[in-house]
């Protein structure tokens, strides 16, 4: 009985003692994960070029700590289900850091499992103000944060479309309900009420119904929370249906495919992004890196790679990949050099200059207002 | 009402698409009772064909109008009836001797098949093409609302119903569709009398499919944007309208996809978009405990 106990004990010792040496040698592991698959995929592929990019050329430059990067990827198809299974996934292969994950509904969920396991994850996208406000040792973003990104919209809406019927929908998921509510209190601020506010269910294709009802009530602009298929589906149905509507939206219709799913119908759709990263001096190197490969590094690409740069940063100053003590110097020892520009965070993990500004779209392409 | 009617438009228009995939179910539950829960993605393989199909026509550089469009609809069709005759050949007829259970499993784990062979090899992201029919009719203005009829949902319109007549036609009249209807009533029996059961059964499948090609055709032409994914919803939806309108029931199929396009339309109309799916399964619901055989659906008549 006693030897079977004390059996047991040296096993849970050996197995304790394996878990925290697995990254003792050999590449350190980091992960990126996000929707590589599912409506939401266009986005995962920015975070995964983003990725493999600053991994290679962390490891041209020597590796941290002296030691290689190995990239793992997780696809979480933009489920909340699937997002605490990856981030179990991951935590099981000890990855020291995660770039992730892009949906806010995703991020959270997946948070608790990396807190728990001793994971550092930085989402490069997230900007659901609950994800770092929850006040957790290890969630930090690279992005702005939804009341931010609201509060812009909002005045701008109550700015320039004074006295025009406004309706703000969303698609009920973490990040678009979050923005939507943002802007519409923002807008109210500002002295503007909207004429309807509305949620529709996303993964769908015909939106005629809802389209229809905003030609109903004669709906000049129309504020949408939600992700680029069902807001470029939704603009489409409606100048279809002959509506003469303008289209704003948040962060998410960052993507070429936006355009591929509205053609024309998109000339002139609003949204609120950061300016844009491309053009900034500090990532004018790695962005010639890219188109060198004929890739554009637009939407999240950049800040994925920022946020992996910003770990190894970190971990070289402290000298040590121990996600708790990577944790507080990010926090404290800030500013850190990125492609993005220099960044510090606040006590919550959130960046500390946030800075949304509006794009159009004009004929395929878009561009700083 | 101008308000009404465009609602009403939009009602019709979706519930087509519901009816024309509800059919394939019907139609393989009333011949050897069984659910094809792979349909819908047979209905996704139909919607891809006719897009690569559009590709090398727009390369080519002869997608002109309407002769396009038919090309697009037969490629699709016989593509995917392909794709029908091959999941029933390997899939389905090796276990039709086999526990009750057995198909079913089998068409789930085709229906998984289809989505991540698809998946792989035409990449996850969604693929958008332009609007490959533009433009439409404005029935009417009312107090500046004005009413689009759009020559896509016209077109979804014309061929559901002119598929559904074709269909009837072959039911009711021809030699295949009496052999089909005895293979519904009893497989041995047919069997006994000389009708070639396995070659009946094969050609419900190769039908059922490219009907699911014509849906895909549509819905590619009316909403532009498809993934591999979209069968399951599609699927779901027309299962539900199927049943609605009583399983192993061809009209009932097309009456249930319509109820359901109209009642998921109206409530989204009058009450709230959010709800709309909880509205047309409540319906569902009550339908099933007045009427546990659907709609249009026979009572099953116990064979001692």
């Amino acid at each position: 009985m006693l030897t079977r106990r004390g059996l047991v004990a040296a096993t849970a010792g050996l197995a304790i003692a394996t878990e925290s040496f697995a990254q003792g040698s050999g590449p350190i592991r980091i992960a990126v994960a996000g929707p590589l698959t599912g409506s939401n995929a266009a986005a995962g592929d920015q975070m995964k070029i983003g990725g493999q990019q600053v991994v290679e050329d962390l490891n041209a430059a020597g590796g941290v700590l002296g030691r290689q990067l190995a990239l793992e990827l997780g696809d979480d198809a933009c489920d909340p289900r699937q997002a605490v299974s990856v981030a179990n996934q991951m935590a099981g292969r000890r990855v020291a850091m995660v770039a992730g994950h892009y949906c806010s509904g995703s991020s959270i969920p997946a948070s608790k499992v990396y807190a728990e396991e001793g994971v550092l994850q930085i989402s490069p996208a997230s900007t659901n103000p609950r994800y770092t406000d929850e006040g957790a040792w290890n969630t930090f973003r690279t992005c702005g944060r939804d009341d931010q990104q609201g509060q812009i919209a909002g005045k701008y809406i109550a700015d320039n479309f004074k006295g025009k019927r406004v309706a703000i929908l969303h698609d009920n998921q973490a990040y678009g309900k979050g923005l939507a509510e943002e802007t519409k209190k923002a807008m109210n601020a500002a002295g503007m009420q909207e004429t309807l506010f509305a949620a529709y269910t996303p993964g769908e294709r015909d939106y005629n119904a809802l389209v229809s009802r905003l030609k109903g009530a004669n709906v000049e602009v129309m504020y949408i929370g939600g992700y680029y298929t069902e807001a470029g589906l939704i603009l489409r149905q409606a100048k279809e249906q002959g509506m003469p509507v303008t289209l704003i939206g948040g962060d998410a219709l960052v993507t070429r495919d936006f355009w591929q799913i509205t053609g024309a119908a998109g000339e002139g759709a609003l949204m609120t992004f950061s300016s844009d990263p491309r053009t900034r001096p500090s990532a004018a190197e790695v962005v010639a890196r890219f188109k060198a490969k004929n890739i554009d590094p637009e939407g999240y690409v950049l800040y994925t790679y920022a946020a992996v740069q910003i770990w190894a940063a970190a971990a070289a100053k402290i000298n040590s990949i121990d996600p708790r003590k990577v944790a507080d110097a990010m926090k404290a020892q800030g500013p850190w050099q990125t492609v993005l520009g220099p960044i510090s965070f606040d006590r919550k993990g959130d960046v500390t200059v946030p800075d949304y500004v509006f794009y159009i779209w004009r004929n395929g392409s878009y561009a700083q207002i | 009402m101008a308000y009404a009617l465009q609602q009403l438009i939009n009602g019709i228009s979706l519930g087509m698409i519901y009816g024309l995939i509800a059919v394939g179910y019907t139609m393989v539950y009333g011949i050897i009772g069984m659910i094809n829960f792979a349909h819908g993605d047979v209905f996704m393989v139909g919607a891809f064909i006719a897009l690569i199909t559009a590709l090398l026509l727009t390369a080519g550089g002869v997608l002109a109008g309407p002769a396009g469009i038919l090309v697009m609809l037969l490629a699709a069709m016989a593509v995917t009836a392909l794709y029908g005759w091959t999941a029933e050949r390997v899939a389905y007829r090796p276990l039709r001797g086999s526990f009750r259970l057995a198909p079913l499993i089998t068409a789930i784990g085709l229906s998984i098949v289809l989505q991540n062979f698809v998946q792989v090899s035409q990449g996850a992201r969604p693929k958008p093409t332009g609007t490959l029919l533009p433009g439409g009719w404005e029935v009417m203005r009312q107090d500046g609302f004005v009413v689009q009829f759009a020559y896509t949902q016209m077109l979804i319109i014309g061929i559901t119903l002119a598929v559904l007549a074709v269909f009837t036609v072959l039911v009711t009249r021809t030699p295949l569709g009496r052999a089909m209807r005895a293979c519904e009533q009893d497989r041995k029996m047919a069997a006994l009398l000389g009708i070639d059961t396995d070659r009946t059964i094969s050609l419900t499948f190769v039908i059922g499919a490219a009907l699911a090609a014509v849906a895909g055709t549509m819905y590619l032409l009316r909403y532009g944007v498809i993934d591999f994914y979209i069968g399951f919803l599609a699927g779901v939806k027309a299962f539900t309208a199927a049943v609605l309108g009583g399983i192993g029931s061809l009209p009932g199929a097309v009456l249930g996809g319509l109820l359901i396009g109209l009642i998921e339309t109206f409530w989204s109309a009058y009450f709230s978009v959010q709800y709309k799916d909880v509205a047309a399964f409540s319906i569902l619901v009550l339908t099933l405990i007045f009427l546990p055989t659907g709609l249009l659906g026979r009572q099953e008549v116990e064979k001692v």
